[in-house]
């Protein structure tokens, strides 16, 4: 039988659940790194006993660690994340320009290939990929060609938050950055164009055919399908049939197209999970309901799973790399909350129950579905 | 013998169990000791200062014998009472939880 091993991250450590396929009894071993600000750990596709995990501080600085077994032995691996060059500046909050400064690892992408290669993206916003297990680090710096110097951090910092590695194609990789948007290489991360045409922010990007600027908050795809892509912006989700050529938007129903993560079924490549939040002022459920929506249509036909989740007095949020999905049939789907809640469903959204309550706030969930 | 004394999260990282002792020829200055800290533990690599610039980071504070050497230069030479190893030079995460 099947089990699942569940990679959370919080604000001060790092938990590890396990289960069998049924997903009905879960072990928990952690805090690891307790203290630190986890932000994202993930486990390498071909070698799932292979996870890397970004360990971070305010005080101390940026951790990479590694571990072989699955999470029972951790070593420390490489930190030094330096620009490449004159690493030059970006447009700050007052509309002047900053320096590129490096801050914290949010999210590590191994590749689904080799399990030495794994990619990085950090604040400030830049792309890094290690050959060698996370041991040291180079960045790819013609992303930061795609009109960086009008790149201007969101609220939450100017952050790389989203690498999508087409399984199908080694040279095609995708990322998002807060608040810059979409970006696309066709030549494994040497030269870089941005993927943001029918994005619309009329408040923040008043021309509509701003080509940098916008605050995407995640992406994902099926892996069947490489060239449709979903996301959840700062507002309206997203989805797009060309590769990133060009973007619909795909709200319909939704009581609020406000939200962070997004998540594409395991099985079934049309259909797609977000979590509206309020709005951009206020971070939490519309009207107290932890609702997960659910569209079976690719977008536009959203329905709310609520058994199992509080449906009054909820307030907390869901973060952008805070939900993941297995592999098993029928999906599961997980997600993570700010108020320390990890919920599971085994039954692709349908129910769902609280898996492990009390945690600090959830950074990160990542599924492994393993032999 | 420089006796060295890190913080709690350091300590785990590092797998070190109580004060650090560290060889350091003359002269022993805080540039000298974090040299040879950071050799001795290279997972303390870019978290007491920065990989780039060698900068303190912004919530790490430097004290021995009671006075805050934090904004001192690298090359500033540690008091006597901790070159001959009575008093430990600290490493210390500043109050800054807020």
């Amino acid at each position: 039988m099947s089990k699942i091993r569940l990679l959370i991250g919080t604000k001060k450590g790092a938990f590890i659940l396990t289960s069998d396929g049924k997903r009905d009894q879960w072990d928990i071993t952690g805090p690891h790194f307790g203290g630190w600000e986890m932000y994202h750990l993930k486990g390498s596709p071909v070698h799932p006993e292979r996870l890397y995990a970004s360990q971070t501080s305010g005080w101390f600085g940026q951790v990479i660690q590694r571990s072989d077994d699955g999470g029972k032995n951790w070593e420390t691996v490489g930190n030094e994340f330096r620009y490449h060059g004159t690493p030059g500046t970006h447009k700050w909050y007052d509309g002047t320009q900053h320096p590129w400064e490096f801050k914290r690892v949010w999210h590590l992408e191994p590749s689904p290939a080799d399990p030495d290669i794994v990619f990085a993206g950090v604040e400030d916003a830049g792309l890094f990929k290690s050959t060698d297990a996370g041991v040291t680090w180079n960045e790819l710096p013609g992303l930061r060609g795609v009109k960086s110097d009008l790149w201007q951090p969101g609220a939450g910092g100017m952050g790389l938050h989203t690498i999508v590695l087409d399984p199908l194609d080694p040279q095609r990789i995708f990322v998002a950055i807060s608040a810059a948007g979409v970006f696309r290489s066709d030549d494994a991360g040497i030269t870089w164009k941005s993927a943001n045409r029918g994005l619309k922010s009329p408040f923040e990007l008043p021309d509509p055919d701003a080509e940098v600027g916008h605050c995407v908050h995640r992406i994902d795809m099926h892996p069947s399908r490489p060239d449709v892509l979903f996301m959840q912006k700062h507002w309206d989700v997203m989805r797009s049939d060309n590769g990133g050529e060009s973007w619909t938007e795909v709200s319909g129903n939704l009581p609020s197209d406000f939200g962070f993560p997004i998540q594409v079924h395991a099985s079934e490549p049309e259909t797609i999970y977000v979590v509206p939040i309020k709005s951009d002022s206020e971070h939490f459920p519309p009207e107290g309901k932890l609702r997960v929506y659910r569209s079976r249509t690719g977008g536009n036909d959203w329905e709310p799973l609520t058994r199992g989740l509080p449906q009054k007095d909820c307030y907390v949020n869901v973060l952008r790399d805070a939900m993941s999905a297995d592999k098993l049939d029928p999906c599961g789907v997980y997600f993570g909350t700010t108020g320390g809640q990890v919920y599971a469903s085994a039954d692709n959204g349908d129910t769902w129950a609280a898996i492990v309550r009390d945690l600090p706030a959830v950074l990160s969930v990542e599924a492994q579905t393993l032999p | 013998m420089i006796r060295v004394v890190l913080p709690y999260h350091l300590r785990t990282l590092a797998g070190i169990d109580g004060e650090l002792r560290l060889e350091i020829p003359s002269p022993i200055t805080l540039r000298a000791v974090l040299d040879a800290l950071e050799a001795q533990n290279p997972v303390l690599r870019g978290t007491i200062r920065d990989h780039v610039t060698l900068q303190r980071r912004p919530f790490i504070r430097f004290y021995a014998c009671k006075e805050d050497l934090s904004n001192d230069p690298p090359e500033t030479q540690l008091p006597g009472a901790v070159i001959s190893g009575i008093e430990p030079f600290f490493i210390v995460g500043a109050m800054a939880g807020g």
